[in-house]
């Protein structure tokens, strides 16, 4: 399956990195790696990059990486949408000090708007 | 998420800090006291999660194994966490629990399902509040599905109002002191 990873600076989105790579180890998915440059946080783009390529090369598995500028939930529908990708995979949000799971505008924007496959990690 | 979140300007209260002693509205003697810290306590409010009805979670809590239960237990009963139990004799009905972030705290309130509709929230929410604000919590907000307006109604009766609309659950925020009393 080809599918499309959205990357942020939470650190969901690691924990997101980390299973989706393994995942596409196991299942012999195309992944592309979109890091959005909308909701890097504290971290820079850069930064996150090097996250993704040390996980990448750790399992060494290719992947191709992308900056995304822009609104991160419709730029990542958009791209899946026009480029054939069969699913996209991004962290499932964040939990409040309560321990309550909050979904992120992203998330949200994706689940509601994308016609692929939604997959949210947890 | 925090750093945009709105107080109302006013004061809301004030609030009857616990003990608090009432007939609910099926005849049971409740009492709502604060977590003393016990094991029996704890104990009583971990079989009362564990007979929780898993269609009354709120995005995920409570979760809905054991050890799940516990771990957040661990985690809202202690440090700096405020929490009242309502009690049936030795049965936890229900709790309320406020969890600090940062200047401002987290409400959340459950109430085990043969104590619903009987007053019980109600009271509970409002002992939560008094004992907060007798222990300086000046700030308090919660998040609730924005289908469930039975919750959203109880809460604006309370003096919370829509801090949040745009997100996926409803933000709601209620103020208890503004800093100039001690």
């Amino acid at each position: 399956m080809r599918i499309l990873l959205g990357v942020g600076g939470s650190e969901e989105s690691l924990q997101a990195l980390q299973q989706t790579v393994e995942r596409a180890v196991a299942a012999g998915d195309d992944l592309t790696v979109a890091i959005l440059e909308e909701v890097t946080g504290e971290r820079s783009a850069d930064d996150i990059e090097a996250d993704v390529e040390a996980e990448l090369d750790a399992h060494d598995l290719e992947a191709e990486i992308r900056h995304i500028e822009g609104n991160a939930g419709s730029e990542l529908v958009s791209i899946a949408e026009s480029e054939g990708f069969d699913g996209i995979t991004l962290s499932g949000g964040t939990t409040s000090p309560m321990g309550k799971i909050q979904l992120s505008s992203t998330a949200e924007f994706v689940l509601l708007n994308s016609h692929v496959s939604v997959t949210l990690i947890r | 998420m925090s750093a945009n979140r709105r107080f109302p300007d006013t004061v809301a209260g004030p609030f009857e800090s616990p003990p608090v002693r009432f007939t609910d509205g099926a005849g049971r003697e409740i009492e709502i006291r604060a977590y003393d810290g016990s094991d029996r306590e704890y104990e009583a409010l971990a079989s009362m999660y564990d007979e929780f009805d898993p269609a009354d979670r709120a995005q995920g809590i409570p979760p809905s194994d054991e050890r799940r239960i516990r771990e957040w237990l661990d985690n809202i009963l202690g440090g700096d966490c405020l929490n009242v139990i309502a009690w049936d004799g030795e049965t936890a009905a229900g709790h309320a629990t406020l969890v600090p972030d940062g200047d401002a705290s987290e409400l959340a309130i459950f109430v085990l399902q043969a104590y619903q509709e009987a007053g019980i929230g109600t009271r509970l929410m409002k002992a939560l509040l008094g004992y907060g604000a007798e222990s300086g919590v000046e700030k308090v907000w919660l998040t609730v599905e924005r289908w469930n307006q039975p919750a959203v109604g109880l809460y604006k009766k309370i003096g919370f109002e829509i801090s949040d609309s745009e997100s996926f659950e409803m933000e709601m925020a209620i103020r208890l002191g503004d800093g100039e009393s001690g």
